[in-house]
């Protein structure tokens, strides 16, 4: 239990109710998630699972959670953590976080055995969108930035969408969650650092390949500066959609603080757009690298 | 039934909890109704577009942060387009909190605020540590202090909210200057300025260098600064520090002020202002107390030889 900040209890869940003939009605809240696993599945990443139902299974393919994180051995995160979804399940009621252990918060994470109480905000943020008119897309991510593109998978398969996924990561070993992609009939191409085939020139050659085949209605990507910035390149070349996950520092998640603002270039103007509440999914050639 | 309600000068609020200006705007109506709150505090408004400050912005320390988010301000404009009207939608009290570079700017800025519908009383944001250089504020200095205080007066019959600075070496007589110049009431008070370095990179934690500290952390400092601006002047004192929990409120009001509000607590937990409201309930409850408003000042400094606390609030 953390002690230096307002704990939930489980007698809160309730978010504080409303004032009398009120209409209002919650559209997200902190709760009380029972973690059901919390399993290391190589040697940098993690895949956690809670049970919570509510709000959070509302949670769409890019929007995020602000996970309040149990506190370390001689370490005291005061604020939440931001976690992009990396699955939902309302008949199961669980949500599902894939995350590196990089910082006091995620040190905090990893401590979770299955039993314990994870209190989870969200879901928050503006999510990926899928146009009906598209037939195949491209997912572009590296290290965490697959965790973001997994439920795109899903909901892409859902609706009778082609993905193909390239993969980014430092070695082999590190390339994540291919089984989910191609179970959700995705097709994988991994690109690693060891190989030498993960430099933006291959990846752009591929991407070039796939365009030039039909199988790029859309690019969708997470992660990665330089992969970006080919896509953006392919993207006004062929004049072809996409959006783009950023990641930034947050504190409050909620459109408030403005403490996680980025440059964005909306036509030809450079201005603030906060990435907990405008974002994290931005549209791709509006976003800078 | 427990008596919620405060007044603060000529108003008369639902419970004496608000957010501070800063950590609350429309998204958190995801999360929690307005409606249940004392009062509502904007984002401090600027009159000039401001971008805020380089990143980082924040960085966390034990037990709170450090921020130096600077006031990013879409503008006059903005506020009465999109703002105003979005409040609206509710019956709760709407404070809206201004700064400005100068006192005309302020005063300024205050006369066309209290033209509009909807705005209930004027925060004047004389302390915020992260405009002006160095740190530096009107609420700094006595002086300083009452000369925007005296414009905004004259510009302005709202009720005039006056946020003052922990900063400084003589906040007692800072309050003094704010009230003989005209404030309706004293939110005391802001950040704590403060600063942190990266070990592993020699540089700043934060783009600004400095920032203001808050959380848990300050919350002793700032308390005892509520006592001693409660004794220093007669208008009432809204508490503003590391308040997090109901206990927090409480000894808030016990030290001196007649109203709280809660900032930093919200980015922990979304519905904090929510939960104070219901804790202070039950710990009036607890302690036997009808009206909440007894709190306030009811600290204890005599030798009383009776261990209960009956006469906080004596049977009517």
């Amino acid at each position: 239990m953390r002690s230096d900040g307002p704990n939930k209890t489980a007698d809160s869940l309730d978010p504080g109710g409303k004032s009398p003939g009120s209409l209002w009605k919650a559209s997200a809240a902190a709760q009380l998630a029972d973690v059901i696993a919390n399993t290391a599945i190589n040697t940098e990443y993690r895949h956690l699972i809670v049970r919570c139902g509510g709000p959070a299974m509302q949670a769409v393919p890019g929007q995020f959670f602000q996970l309040l994180c149990p506190q370390p051995a001689g370490e005291q995160p005061y604020l939440r953590r931001p976690m992009s979804l990396y699955g939902v399940d309302p008949n199961a009621g669980t949500v599902e976080f894939l995350y590196k252990i990089a910082g006091a918060g995620t040190r905090g994470l990893a401590t979770l055995q299955v039993g314990d109480r994870l209190d989870i905000m969200g879901p928050l943020g503006v999510g990926f969108t899928l146009d009906p008119a598209w037939k195949n897309i491209v997912a572009v991510g590296r290290g965490a930035g697959l965790a973001t593109l997994a439920p795109l998978a899903v909901a892409a398969r859902q609706r009778n969408i082609a993905m193909t996924a390239i993969f980014s990561a430092r070695k082999p070993d590190l390339v994540l969650s291919v089984e989910l992609f191609e179970a959700q009939n995705a097709r994988v191409m991994p690109v690693t650092d060891l190989e030498g085939t993960s430099g933006p020139a291959h990846v752009e050659l591929l991407l070039r390949g796939l365009i030039a085949d039909g199988r790029c209605d859309a690019f969708f990507t997470c992660g990665s500066s330089r992969l970006l910035r080919v896509q953006q390149r392919l993207a006004l070349e062929f004049g072809l959609p996409g959006q783009v996950a950023l990641e930034q520092q947050m504190a409050c998640g909620l459109g408030v603080c403005y403490c996680c603002v980025r440059d964005f270039n909306i036509g030809g103007e450079i201005v603030h757009r906060r990435v907990c509440w405008d974002g994290p999914v931005f549209d791709l050639l509006e976003a800078i690298p | 039934m427990i008596d919620l309600s405060v007044r603060v000068g000529s108003m008369t609020l639902a419970n004496p909890v608000m957010p501070a200006s800063g950590t609350f705007a429309e998204g958190l109506d995801r999360v929690i109704d307005f409606d249940r709150l004392g009062a509502v505090v904007t984002k401090t408004i600027t009159r000039e577009l401001r971008t805020g400050n380089p990143l980082p912005r924040v960085v966390e320390r034990p037990g709170g942060v450090i921020n130096a988010i600077g006031i990013p301000s879409k503008g006059v404009p903005y506020f009465f387009k999109e703002t105003l009207p979005y409040y609206a939608r509710y019956r709760v009290p709407l404070v809206v909190s201004i700064s400005a570079p100068t006192a005309e700017g302020f005063a300024n800025l205050a006369a066309e605020l209290s033209e509009m519908p909807g705005v209930t009383a004027i925060e004047a944001n004389i302390s915020c540590p992260n405009i002006e250089e160095d740190g530096k504020a009107f609420a700094m200095r006595p002086g300083s202090t009452e000369t925007v205080v005296k414009a905004l007066r004259t510009a302005t019959k709202l009720p005039l909210w006056v946020k003052l600075t922990p900063n400084t070496g003589d906040l007692p007589e800072v309050a003094r200057a704010a009230e003989a110049a005209g404030a309706d009431a004293l939110v005391v008070a802001n950040t704590i300025l403060a600063m942190s370095i990266d070990l592993a990179t020699f540089r700043p934690s934060l783009g600004n260098i400095m920032g203001g500290l808050s959380g848990p952390a300050i919350k002793p400092i700032v308390l005892r600064q509520v006592y001693q601006c409660a004794r220093a002047a007669r208008v009432p004192i809204i508490g503003c520090g590391g308040i997090a929990t109901a206990e927090d409120a409480a000894e808030y009001m016990l030290a001196g002020a007649t109203a709280v509000q809660v900032g930093t607590a919200t980015f922990v937990q979304p519905d904090a202002l929510i939960a104070v409201i219901d804790g202070l309930a039950k710990f009036c409850e607890k302690h036997d107390i009808t009206r909440v408003s007894e709190l306030t000042g009811a600290i204890r400094t005599d030798e009383a030889d009776e261990a209960d606390l009956a006469w906080v609030s004596p049977p009517q």
